[in-house]
């Protein structure tokens, strides 16, 4: 019987890799739960009320977005919107070209990651180094990341020295501390070369047109500190209402997605250098991306726009933890990503409409969602999708004879007491592929269709 | 769902039971076991004959409107105003929660006749009740009169997350004595069964199951007890492939057994 695709994937996962994605995220989930319990006495409560804050920006975003535009223009920054990743790749080469720039170093950012901007710039004839280590990493080896936080899950430190060796930056050493000196002092340079710095934001204030940026490796705040010019590449999705709700929101985003109280790095950014400022970029630009989110907005799965990208749904997840996040074959995998990738695929929703069959739906992902997002309501949703659109479904058992079966009293007694041939039958001869299927790994319990009903027959007559 | 408007049983304790389909093909001595343990607690426990499924291996399996089909029929079947009872936190989620979202886009007019429309779907929702949590909040039970010698791993279905079966389950078989529940590690994890899953991920859904089978191991249980049979039937389903069988029970039958091993049923 055909399988799913990821289910294909993870059977072809090699053993190392394997390991190290079900080792990382399970050690990521372990410190998450520590460090939210030992520090509040109920974080459920907080996921909630950090869950009906963000929905109410996304409810409201036609109010917020032009507030935010307002306050970041006040404080003399240029906002470009951008319904489309070619809108906002063009946007950043367009900046670029204006100052002659030539050379750009970046910090992790998912949205960039949507827009395929590093590649993009590349093609154009812009150098656009990677700075976080991870997505450095990812970058020297042409790989892609595999988990949102953790781009690098998927590999262990001695395929990550043997990547810097192929890539000139020292002999073999799998010394992690080797690895990260010589990632730094590579990266120095390129710093210090740079003419544009671009970074997302994980979260904008309305109130005060202020970018948080958080980081554990300093390096968002090296692009903002050495290039003349700043761009910020923010999901459209990424506003908070108030100042105060960064409390709030910044406990919640560390400890969920790297188990830290805080992470070691939080930028808060209002503007370009002031004229009073040592230092600091002169000029800023913030470049708002749609890239479908006004679609998924518009759909009954708008509850996934509270994301906020801690990761913390990927570590939980049984079958990410099997199968990788490669095997979700888009920029978001796991559980949110599930959700995500094939509503942000627009027309092409087909080709990844197996996304959504890859859970249990244990829910174990809506269980540590910092912003509550009930994302096994929201697979099933496109599940229900995918199929009223004809998408063929590799494996999934066909259910029209069994609501055939069960809306009809008779024809269930029927078949439960019927069914009992399959005791006597060999499993190549059932003629149920689903059931042949699960027979390949599973002892089939014994067929006592209908043995209850008789037993309480009997009782009741005597 | 809002606990206070849940549907109590009044003073006769009239409960209908729903069996579930897998009681009802395979695991009768779950069903009746039920039957044993309510009427022990003083209920009368009526069976509706035209009951069928709950409608989750189609809602699951994101055929919806064969879902709904299943779920109208549940509605009739179950029709009244006592509490369902069910010995699956599956099946309750379903009827609770999964079935309001099935039913979601078609309207809430409640004139539709046969369509089956949201009002009734919530009623019976507020009417169903997992049985463990039926029990010890419905009923009030909070201690099990019975003995039963063994050490018990206790497998919480993921349909009981975040509700109050499984804390209830944990209280009904730790007030039984000579029973000591064990603690198994990664408990948090689902299975891998999963419905229809575990036949379109065969591979995902069966090295699930094979890491849950290893922490439950590693606590050396005499039996695996859960709340529902799903995950027993895949858990002890691969264990006895794999030629290690383990032994399975529901949380009822134990109820049940301890009962008769005291001499009280």
């Amino acid at each position: 019987m055909a399988t799913q695709p990821i289910d294909q994937f993870a059977k072809r996962l090699h053993p190392d890799t394997k390991a190290a994605v079900y080792d990382g995220s399970k050690q990521g989930h372990d410190k998450r739960t520590q460090v939210l319990f030992d520090h509040f006495p109920d974080p459920d409560r907080l996921r909630r009320i950090a869950g009906e804050i963000k929905q109410h920006v996304v409810e409201n975003l036609d109010t917020y977005l032009p507030q935010v535009e307002a306050r970041l223009q006040a404080h003399g920054v240029t906002v470009h919107w951008a319904a489309t990743a070619e809108a906002a790749n063009a946007a950043v080469l367009a900046i670029m070209r204006s100052r002659g720039a030539t050379r750009m170093v970046k910090s992790k950012t998912m949205v960039s990651e949507e827009t395929g901007l590093g590649p993009f710039l590349e093609k154009n004839g812009i150098e656009c180094v990677e700075t976080d280590l991870g997505e450095f990493i990812v970058q020297i080896d042409h790989d892609q990341p595999s988990h949102i936080v953790k781009p690098i899950i998927h590999k262990n430190r001695r395929q990550i020295a043997a990547s810097f060796e192929r890539h000139g930056l020292g002999a073999y050493d799998d010394d992690p501390q080797t690895i990260t000196r010589r990632a730094r002092q590579h990266l120095r340079g390129k710093y210090l070369a740079a003419d544009v710095g671009l970074t997302g934001a994980n979260f904008v204030s309305a109130e005060s047109g202020r970018l948080v940026v958080v980081t554990n490796e300093g390096n968002s705040r090296f692009c903002l500190a050495a290039p003349a010019c700043h761009i910020a590449m923010v999901g459209i999705e990424k506003i908070l209402p108030r100042d105060r709700d960064l409390g709030l929101f910044l406990n919640l985003l560390a400890r969920s997605g790297t188990g830290q109280q805080l992470t070691v790095y939080t930028e808060f950014i209002s503007g370009p250098r002031s004229p009073g400022q040592p230092d600091g970029p002169e000029e800023m630009h913030v470049i708002f991306v749609d890239n479908g989110r006004t679609d998924v907005l518009a759909s009954s799965c708008r509850d996934i726009l509270r994301c906020i990208r801690c990761g913390a749904c990927l570590n939980v997840c049984p079958v990410y933890r099997q199968a990788s996040g490669h095997a979700y074959r888009s920029v978001y995998p796991g559980p949110v990503g599930a959700v995500l990738s094939p509503l942000l695929a627009g027309e092409d929703f087909a080709t990844l409409a197996d996304l959504p069959r890859a859970s249990t739906l244990c829910g174990a992902c809506h269980e540590v969602c910092p912003v509550d997002i009930p994302i096994p309501d929201l697979l099933l949703r496109l599940r229900d999708r995918a199929k009223q659109e004809g998408v063929p479904s590799p494996g999934t058992p066909p259910m029209g004879v069994w609501a055939l079966l069960a809306s009809r009293p008779a024809a269930w007694r029927a078949a439960l007491f019927g069914g009992k041939l399959i005791n006597h039958l060999p499993v190549t001869l059932v003629p149920v592929p689903a059931l042949r299927s699960w027979a390949g790994n599973h002892a089939l319990p014994e067929w006592r269709g209908g043995a209850f009903r008789t037993w309480l027959k009997d009782r009741r007559t005597k | 769902m809002n606990e206070s408007a849940r549907v109590f049983p009044d003073a006769a304790r009239r409960v209908q039971l729903m069996a579930t389909c897998l009681c009802d093909a395979f695991y009768d001595d779950v069903a009746r076991a039920t039957v044993e343990v309510l009427e022990f607690l003083g209920c009368t426990v009526e069976f509706p004959d035209g009951q069928t499924c709950c409608g989750q291996p189609a809602f699951n399996g994101g055929d919806w409107p064969s879902s709904r089909r299943v779920v109208r029929h549940a509605m009739r079947a179950f029709a009244g105003d006592v509490p369902v009872v069910v010995p699956s936190a599956s099946c309750a989620a379903m009827a609770r929660h999964g079935a309001l979202l099935a039913f979601e886009n078609e309207g809430d007019q409640g004139d539709q006749g046969d369509q089956g429309d949201q009002s009734e779907i919530r009623a019976l929702g507020r009417r169903t009740w997992e049985l463990a949590d039926f029990i010890v909040h419905a009923l009030g039970v909070t201690t099990w009169p019975g003995r039963y010698e063994a050490r018990v791993a206790l497998h919480r279905a993921c349909h009981a997350r975040g509700t109050r079966s499984s804390e209830a389950m944990q209280t009904l078989l730790g007030s039984i004595a000579g029973l000591t529940i064990v603690p198994v590690g990664e408990g948090e994890q689902c299975c891998g069964f999963g419905g229809t899953f575990s036949v379109s991920f065969p591979n995902i859904s069966s090295s699930m199951g094979a890491l849950k089978l290893e922490h439950i191991r590693a606590a050396r249980p005499d039996i695996l007890v859960s709340g529902d049979m799903s995950c027993l039937m895949h858990l002890c389903g691969l264990a006895g492939k794999a030629g290690e069988p383990i032994k399975g029970l529901h949380f009822v039958q134990l109820l049940r057994d301890a009962l008769q091993n005291n001499g009280v049923l």
